[in-house]
């Protein structure tokens, strides 16, 4: 009788086992609190939504994504120990974070892990550390700021530039490269100015760059800090163009700052007003689920959950070491992969390139000026 | 000189919110003996009420102010003081203090989770006409902010000197006992105060919050801008709270633009030390006796 119970509780475990779908862990550590937050929640709204698209779909290799979340509270240590902890609790491949300040910090610990990353960064030192695990979702800022220098020695006719940047590593990789472009453009810097990450008060700032004698102002901030910057160059009448790269012209940016933004000009990897069906499908889709606007870090979120789908599909295992490896070299082409949105290649640092575009705020919405090639 | 005008007059129309912030701790203090180190959180919030009056009840934003005001002076003065400061004073003043640094972390924590983490456009309550003086152009949002924050305290400083219920409240705050004898109540003069504390933290978030935004952390910044200008000045004058304020608001622009964008902050905090050193009753402030 017991050896009888025996095989019959083990034939419906075993059964029940069998019914059962294994999940996928997957983490997403993000500027969820702080001041990166205007930036970290959205790119993790990209991504919960992505994952739920994924799931509906039947999931990666059948299985479904159990999408865990992490907030960094935009504190590089405290990121850090959200990656050691998403590491710990067997994550599979990590999503964020989105403040180069935290993910310089935050990539060695899954690099000793072997753990592959995908960053929201794009400051250029990410990808120059020679991590095999380290990849994008929107490339660097030493890419996008060739196509800007141009557009400001050429289109705006500047040769005499003012730089506002944050003083963090986003903003130094900014900096930094922005400084070289103008270098070899023949531009030059009037003033330098940096700011603090969460400043309020930008009134000294813009008295500064007013009497810099400046054509043209090059702003390199996060989300918060460039739409209080605007609002503070409106009310002191400014009359400079203001151009930057990517954050400058998001729409959470524009959201903030209101009219104060319009007439600035920005290069941009990713915009919901590029004239990309797919992007703007998942952009209508997000405002409707979200009920507000998806930028490009929302964007960078949705296709970083994608790039886990078909990687780890081309692999044809959950094998970390393969994932990097494949990662590495590949090109994804949006017509087979949807997800990915648009056209994209990875080089062996983890960078990648696909096409951007020169955009300008009117009446509080980005207007696309210029489809630049991918380089 | 245009550069250094515009940034007197940014530094000034700064300084006189932070005055209307630090002149509430000022208040407190010669009241009851309160330092309310969530006087930051008490100006960040203000302007929360207005963005739910607005923007989740689709009120108008003179209306939204009005009630906004309204809801400060009653959770921010009358609850304030019934529910914390009655309960803790007679504990004595440090677990007062850790009191309202309590209540200031879960204002804070409350307005992140049940309206937004993220930074909220506010709108401006001025055109964005801009005047030139000197050469410099001074944006009438400024110029309204500095008038209005003046204002403010020139009208509360005549209240104070210039009626009868003003003057109950300075004899209130320099000898209770005596005020007592001679008939004042003073438990209503100490709420007066407590509501006064909260009118003024609600003009400040108003007029703040456009240049800010709307964010949860907004009083990390304030109080402790305010709780220094408060200190520079002198802790038991308003005068000292006005200056002080003041003070720190041209101090912290003029350092950005000529000592050292990296080290604005620390400068306001040098500024501290030293007054503490030389004049240890702030600017204005007095070694003896207390009035509000």
């Amino acid at each position: 009788m017991i050896r009888k119970l025996a095989l019959t509780t083990t034939a419906v475990a075993a059964f029940c086992a069998g019914m059962a779908t294994a999940d996928v862990r997957i983490a997403s550590v993000a500027e969820l609190s702080g001041a990166g937050a205007a930036a970290g929640a959205v790119w993790h709204d990209g991504i919960k939504m992505a994952v739920e698209e994924i799931n509906a779909a039947g999931g990666i290799l059948g299985e479904q994504i159990d999408l865990v979340e992490y907030d960094s509270q935009t504190d590089p240590q405290n990121s850090r120990a959200m990656v050691q902890k998403a590491i710990d609790e067997e994550t599979f491949v990590l999503l964020g974070t989105v403040y180069s300040s935290s993910t310089v910090v935050n990539m060695l610990v899954a690099q000793q892990n072997g753990v592959p990353q995908i960053t929201g960064s794009e400051s250029p030192t990410i990808t120059a550390k020679g991590n095999p695990y380290i990849f994008r979702t929107a490339f660097g800022a030493q890419k996008g700021l060739p196509k800007l220098g141009s557009y400001i020695k050429n289109d705006l006719g500047a040769s005499k530039v003012a730089v506002i940047w944050a003083n963090t590593e986003f903003g130094k990789g900014g900096h930094d490269a922005f400084l070289s472009v103008a270098e070899a453009q023949g531009i030059e810097i009037v003033a330098n100015i940096p700011t603090e990450q969460a400043q309020v008060d930008f009134a000294a700032d813009v008295a500064k760059l007013k009497s810099s004698g400046a054509e043209a102002v090059f702003s390199y901030m996060t989300e918060e800090e460039s739409a209080r910057f605007l609002i503070e160059a409106a009310k002191q009448d400014l009359g400079l163009p203001i151009v930057g790269d990517t954050v400058v012209a998001s729409q959470k940016v524009i959201d903030l700052a209101g009219e104060a933004a319009n007439g600035v000009a920005s290069h941009v990897g990713l915009t919901a007003e590029a004239p990309i069906p797919a992007i703007q499908e998942m952009a209508a889709k997000f405002q409707e689920k979200f009920g507000y606007g998806a930028d490009h870090n929302a964007i960078k979120g949705y296709i970083g959950a994608y790039m886990i789908k078909y990687v780890t599909e081309k692999v044809g295992s959950f094998d970390r070491q393969a994932f990097a490896d494949t990662l590495h070299g590949l090109c994804l082409n949006a017509s087979e992969y949807p997800g990915v949105l648009m056209d994209v290649c990875w080089d062996d640092t983890g960078e990648m390139s696909r096409e951007s575009f020169l955009v300008e705020v009117v009446d509080g919405q980005q207007k696309i000026t210029k489809t630049l090639p991918a380089n | 000189m245009a550069e250094f005008l515009q940034i007197l007059i940014s530094g000034l129309s700064a300084g006189s919110i932070y005055a209307l912030a630090a002149v509430g701790f000022t208040l407190l203090w010669q009241a009851s003996q309160t330092i309310n180190f969530a006087q930051g959180e008490f100006v960040m919030l203000p302007a929360f009420f207005v963005l739910v009056f607005t923007v989740k009840m689709g009120l108008p934003m003179s209306i939204a102010i009005v009630l906004a005001l309204f809801l400060s002076v009653l959770l921010l003065g009358a609850l304030f003081k019934k529910l914390i400061v009655e309960p803790m004073l007679s504990h004595g003043v440090l677990p007062l203090v850790i009191a309202t640094i309590a209540l200031g972390l879960l204002m804070k924590e409350m307005v992140k989770e049940f309206y937004s983490p993220l930074g909220q456009p506010f709108p401006g309550l001025f055109p964005h006409d801009v005047m030139s003086i000197l050469g410099a152009k001074i944006s009438v949002a400024d110029f309204a902010n500095f008038v209005i924050a003046m204002g403010t305290i020139i009208i509360l400083q005549l209240f104070l000197s210039r009626t009868r219920t003003g003057r109950c409240m300075q004899a209130t705050a320099q000898n209770p006992e005596v005020a007592k004898i001679l008939g004042v109540d003073i438990k209503r003069m100490v709420m007066y105060t407590f509501l006064i504390n909260g009118a003024l933290a609600a003009i400040a978030s108003v007029l703040i919050t456009p240049i800010y935004l709307a964010k949860f952390s907004n009083g990390e910044v304030l109080g402790l801008v305010a709780f220094i200008a408060a200190i520079v000045g002198g802790f038991n004058q308003i005068r000292g709270a006005l200056v002080g304020g003041l003070l720190i608001g041209v101090i912290d622009n003029l350092s950005a633009a000529y000592v050292s964008a990296e080290y604005r902050q620390a400068v306001p905090m040098l500024l501290l030390i030293f007054i503490i050193m030389v004049r240890p009753q702030g600017l204005l402030g007095t070694t003896e006796g207390r009035t509000v």
